[in-house]
């Protein structure tokens, strides 16, 4: 079995399970922010229990348009602060919390094994720590809130080796943009996306992170990867308990090998994420904003990245570039590291954690005809403000270089 | 039951950004929220939409962001089914939870911007009364059948809760 399969069987308490296959499974954590949870708590008053299943399993985070951008946001988030409350929920309020999905794994409440459904697409992200995660809408939350259980068709397993040593200023979204581009945005629709290779053995956590994180952008229901000693040095301040790890046996759906030595620093193009180019065919391309942040690329390592080729630098006079760190640790810990000074010298906009402009909520939507680079997930049409602006998704390298440069280009091009 | 209306016909990929752009998710009042429906492709479909009408895409609709507020729009704008040659995950059984019913049919391709359509949803039937043709939808998996027969995600859980 692959470890999709391994861990929904045992998770069901079966010895086999087989892709095709309904289950009713029992989940571990169920989570749910600012813009899904209303509807989900509109719907678990419908179903008619007073009580979630069980309050340390159900988690709320408000980060999509938190601190709250305008009255309607400020309600939404009052309904979901009021109901966490009531049922005595997992919750983070601003100022001592972050990005969901960089949240979570960080506080220790994700470990592998387990059955993660969140009302967000990139609840996939926990794949990185072997955990079987994936998003689902606010009905599906409400219904597994009540009853602790979700039903799930089990996917098939396609597996992607990565082979060699990344080059410089390469990593975990130009690995992840690349195999989107390889395989298109339904190339893995319905299906357990599984990462592995030694260049994914060499990778950072952070890395990982970023490529199971987009694994919904291909359609897949999951992005997972086998725990290893690297995975294990994560968890160790972290985990506080006990938790369960597979290995992988296949067999595979399809199985996509890739040497990565040569690869180069990819940027995808408007509209789709399956839009990748390698950077030395960009052209010239020039750009209003560069967004550093998200749940894809807001962690310490892309923060680091970026901060290294900043410092000294300035941001392009047309340019506005903008940094949010993912978490409040992170944003702590940038402070102490002279990340966030070498953002503000250089001209950027530090932002408190937030979604904000990745999904144009806020803090940096576009006008009509502008353009944006961003380490975020997604360029689809009006994704990060006006219908008639472009977004180009990229490596933190990528974003903070080409922010100095005021059109989309690489950290080489400063002679780095 | 049998449903009639008009074809908008879209390509592929029809994300849920363009569907309700995420500036309009600060409400959940499917009304408010289909004044909006495909908004994120510029304003003023909503103004060609009549009550029954349906969306008829072609492979991936409604890829990207988990927002149950996409299907809930389709179905505030009065559109009376979704037709595709394959819809994202998420959608899907988003729309099947809330019951807006969606019909995967491997030739929705040939269905073109203003047909008129009639669709059996208990036979999976689709006929394009505009152009003579008939298509057949892929059945529900048995499963995903006693959820739209119960009325939705929440009718079954509930049962199901008080079942046990």
């Amino acid at each position: 079995m692959t470890l999709a399969e391994k861990l929904l069987a045992a998770r069901t308490g079966r010895k086999s399970v087989s892709p095709g296959e309904f289950l009713s499974v029992p989940v571990d954590l169920v989570l749910a922010n600012d813009v899904t949870a209303p509807l989900a708590i509109k719907e678990f008053r419908r179903l008619g229990v007073g009580r979630v299943f069980d309050p340390k399993k159900v988690v709320f985070v408000p980060d999509h348009f938190v601190p709250a951008k305008d009255v309607p946001s400020a309600e939404q988030s009052r309904v979901m602060r009021e109901f966490a409350q009531e049922q005595g929920a997992v919750y983070f309020e601003v100022g001592r919390a972050g990005i969901e999905h960089v949240l979570l794994p960080d506080k220790g409440l994700v470990l592998p094994g387990q059955i993660v459904i969140g009302a967000d697409s990139h609840t996939c992200t926990y794949g990185a720590l072997g955990a079987f995660a994936t998003g689902m809408g606010s009905t599906d939350i409400a219904c597994a809130m009540a009853s602790g259980e979700t039903w799930m068709r089990v996917p098939h397993t396609i597996r992607f080796v990565y082979h060699g040593r990344l080059p410089k200023w390469v990593g975990g979204k130009d690995l992840v943009l690349f195999t989107i581009g390889q395989i298109g945005v339904d190339g893995a629709l319905y299906a357990s996306m599984e990462f592995d290779g030694e260049t994914i053995r060499e990778m950072s956590m952070d890395g990982r992170f970023t490529m199971a994180n987009m694994a919904v952008e291909a359609g897949a229901k999951a992005g997972l990867f086998a725990v290893d000693e690297k995975t294990l040095e994560y968890l160790r301040p972290r985990a506080k308990g006990p938790f369960q790890v597979y290995t992988s046996e296949g067999p595979y759906s399809r199985v996509v090998e890739c040497d990565v030595s040569s690869l180069e620093p990819q940027v995808a193009f408007p509209h789709l994420p399956s839009n990748a180019r390698p950077l030395s065919q960009v052209g010239e391309v020039e750009i209003d904003q560069a967004v550093i942040g998200s749940c894809t690329n807001g962690r310490m390592e892309d923060l680091r990245v970026a901060a290294g080729i900043l410092k000294g630098r300035q941001v392009h006079p047309r340019v506005r570039l903008i940094v949010i760190p993912a978490t409040q640790d992170i944003y702590l810990k940038a402070a102490k590291e002279g990340l966030l000074e070498a953002f503000v010298l250089a001209g950027a906009a530090v932002s408190t954690p937030t979604c904000g402009p990745c999904l144009g909520g806020h803090m940096g939507v576009l006008a009509e005809g502008e353009r944006a680079i961003a380490t975020t997930n997604r360029n689809f049409r009006g994704r990060m403000g006006s219908p008639r602006s472009e977004v180009y998704l990229s490596s933190p390298a990528v974003v903070a270089a080409s922010a100095v440069l005021g059109r989309i280009g690489g950290p080489g091009e400063l002679g780095l | 039951m049998k449903l009639k209306g008009r074809a908008h016909k879209f390509g592929a990929n029809i994300d849920t950004d363009v569907i309700i752009p995420a500036r309009y998710l600060t409400t959940t009042d499917p009304g408010e929220l289909g004044r909006h429906l495909m908004e994120g492709l510029g304003e003023g479909f909503t103004g060609k939409v009549s009550s029954g009408d349906m969306l008829v895409g072609t492979t991936n609709f409604g890829c990207g962001s988990s927002r149950e507020h996409a299907p809930l729009a389709v179905k505030g704008a009065g559109i009376s089914c979704v037709i595709a040659q394959s819809f994202a995950r998420i959608f899907f059984r988003n729309a099947i939870n809330i019951g807006l019913p969606v019909l995967e049919c491997p030739q929705a391709e040939e269905i073109e911007e203003g047909d008129l359509l009639e669709v059996d949803l208990a036979s999976g039937e689709i006929k394009d009364i505009t152009r003579g043709r008939m298509y057949k939808a892929v059945p529900y998996p048995p499963f995903m059948l006693e959820i739209v027969r119960a009325g939705g995600l929440v009718e079954y859980t509930r049962r199901k809760l008080s079942a046990r």
